[in-house]
């Protein structure tokens, strides 16, 4: 793939101290914007992407060539309407897409860095996303909006920069990443590292890549994401173009194929050694923690307008979990929305075309941004 | 409708924080916020009804006041508005207890069950009383706690809650509806 003429990247020569102790210095950040920023620099959204996204969240990715990931909510005319909105979306630090990440050359033996890469964690995602509004000279964003991982962003974001965004979205995600949470992060992990081809990180030495370990870990992910009642409508016991059973370990049944699919076509766009920094990264997210136990502590001193968003289906990062952080913003007594919308499709909801959901945000926002003075 | 809405929106003070508990579609809100003050949030547990405060641009939150008044810290508002949904609710007792705790002053309106034609139904046709403000039949109400203006005011004084209770007995046969304004 060369990506070096598709992705605009930032430099950052700023040094950022991560969290895990390591400083890192002038290394790259690449993102991507959709609409313009209009005269009076107030309407920037900054978008955080989940997991296994990157920074083309719209549009058509000119790395894969697929739709960008959040392409059913933002662009021109869609809930986040970029006729209106100037939307900023970087890779995150840790990922594969551009930024700096475990597959970038380590200058001290000129390798790629494998597992000697640091454990990077939200905060330190956060943080380095924070020098693009040095960089497009914007003072305050209009809305820092995300789901899932992007949501834990949008929460550390307003955390650590309290009056850098008027509104602000999180969908679907948690303020502390529960022990099922890091269970199904581990099995991932686990099924990457026992691929032969993982060699402990530096496959890309051997030029074998551990895909069937990635291939696994994107399966058993993907099913955390939809829902039993999703998954029953969708396969229920169909058969994968054949009659009847055949009596052996292929893709009888559709849902076999339909993961295997899944598995088979990730590989082909994601690193391993990211989906293990990344899911680190989750997994060490505790806000809650970061303000000893209080979560309210962390938007003490924020003005930001909160709305709150979770799904009737999502077992991954349940109702109960958003309805935490909306249970300590309304401890303090801060502006929050909240609703829970109702979908089917799981976790993934977030990502799909859920009328109500793309409509809530599409409200939200415009009347939020109408509304100033 | 309408001139329920006045009478509530009389009682605010001009820029003060309001909390409006079972906030339905949002048009209460939207004209105190309008009229009276920015600082109003809904509670509302209708998910239809959520999407349409969000459309009107009103801050609510998804919930049920039976359960989730409890996450708002002591008199953190000015106002709570309880507008006639305290008859709905299985432990009505215990939402009044949580409204006078998180507001310093709440507002409660209540279907008054001792308004004359609601009596005149009853004693003549001798039948559950439906009328524009109470349109249910028996089998199918929300309502489980049915009171009047009368039970409304000697619960407040049993319960040394303070009310605006001018000329209650008069209103409690001619009023549809009761307005209190309660603190503890």
């Amino acid at each position: 793939m060369n990506k070096t003429e598709k992705v605009k990247n930032l430099i950052i020569d700023k040094p950022l101290k991560l969290d895990c102790g390591k400083t890192i210095v002038n290394f790259p950040l690449a993102y991507e914007t959709y609409g313009q920023l209009n005269e009076k620099r107030d309407n920037a959204i900054l978008a955080f992407h989940a997991l296994t996204g990157d920074q083309f969240a719209a549009e058509i990715n000119p790395i894969t060539k697929k739709e960008g990931w959040w392409s059913n909510a933002l662009g021109p005319g869609k809930a986040i309407d970029t006729n209106k909105y100037f939307v900023i979306c970087a890779n995150v630090i840790g990922g594969c897409m551009g930024s700096y990440g475990p597959s970038n050359i380590n200058p001290e033996n000129s390798k790629p860095f494998g597992t000697n890469f640091p454990v990077i964690t939200i905060n330190d995602m956060v943080n380095a996303q924070y020098h693009l509004l040095e960089f497009f000279k914007i003072d305050k964003l209009f809305s820092v909006v995300g789901g899932s991982m992007g949501g834990m962003q949008v929460l550390q974001f307003v955390s650590n920069f309290p009056n850098k965004s008027r509104t602000a979205i999180p969908i679907a995600c948690t303020a502390s990443h529960s022990a099922q949470n890091i269970a199904l992060n581990e099995l991932g992990r686990q099924s990457i590292m026992a691929d032969h081809n993982w060699s402990n990180g530096f496959y890309e030495e051997n030029k074998k890549l551990p895909d069937k370990g990635l291939a696994v870990a994107r399966m058993a992910a993907h099913i955390t994401y939809l829902s039993k009642k999703g998954l029953q409508e969708k396969f229920g016991r169909k058969l994968q173009e054949r009659d009847d059973l055949k009596f052996s370990f292929d893709a009888d049944f559709q849902i076999e194929s339909y993961l295997r699919y899944q598995g088979s076509v990730f590989v082909d766009r994601f690193d391993a050694n990211s989906y293990l920094y990344i899911t680190r990264a989750m997994d060490y997210f505790d806000l809650t923690k970061q303000f000893n136990g209080n979560l309210s502590k962390a938007f003490e001193k924020s003005e930001t307008k909160f709305f709150i968003i979770s799904f009737t289906s999502d077992w991954l990062y349940p109702t109960s979990e958003n309805r935490d952080i909306v249970i300590a913003l309304n401890a303090i007594g801060k502006d929050v929305g909240f609703a829970e919308i109702t979908s089917d499709k799981g976790h993934d909801s977030f990502l799909l075309d859920v009328p109500d959901f793309l409509n809530a945000i599409k409200n939200f926002l415009n009347t939020s941004y109408n509304k100033k003075i | 409708m309408k001139k329920e809405f006045n009478i509530i929106a009389k009682l605010i003070k001009k820029n003060s924080k309001v909390l409006d508990v079972g906030c339905g579609d949002g048009q209460l809100m939207k004209y105190i916020y309008e009229n009276i003050t920015k600082d109003i949030r809904g509670l509302e547990i209708s998910k239809n009804n959520v999407q349409k405060c969000i459309e009107k641009g009103l801050t609510v939150i998804e919930g049920d006041a039976e359960k989730d008044l409890k996450q708002f810290p002591i008199s953190s508002f000015d106002y709570v508005i309880l507008s006639q949904t305290l008859q709905a609710f299985l432990d009505p007792e215990n939402v009044i207890n949580e409204l006078l705790r998180i507001g310093k002053k709440a507002i409660v309106t209540i279907p008054n069950f001792g308004y004359w034609k609601v009596r005149m139904h009853l004693l003549l046709k001798g039948t559950m009383p439906v009328t524009s403000n109470l349109p249910n039949e028996w089998y199918n109400t929300p309502n489980l706690h049915m009171c009047t203006i009368k039970d409304f005011k000697n619960y407040c004084n049993k319960k040394k809650i303070k009310i605006n209770s001018s000329n209650l007995n008069f209103q409690n046969i001619f009023s549809e509806l009761g307005i209190f304004l309660i603190e503890k």
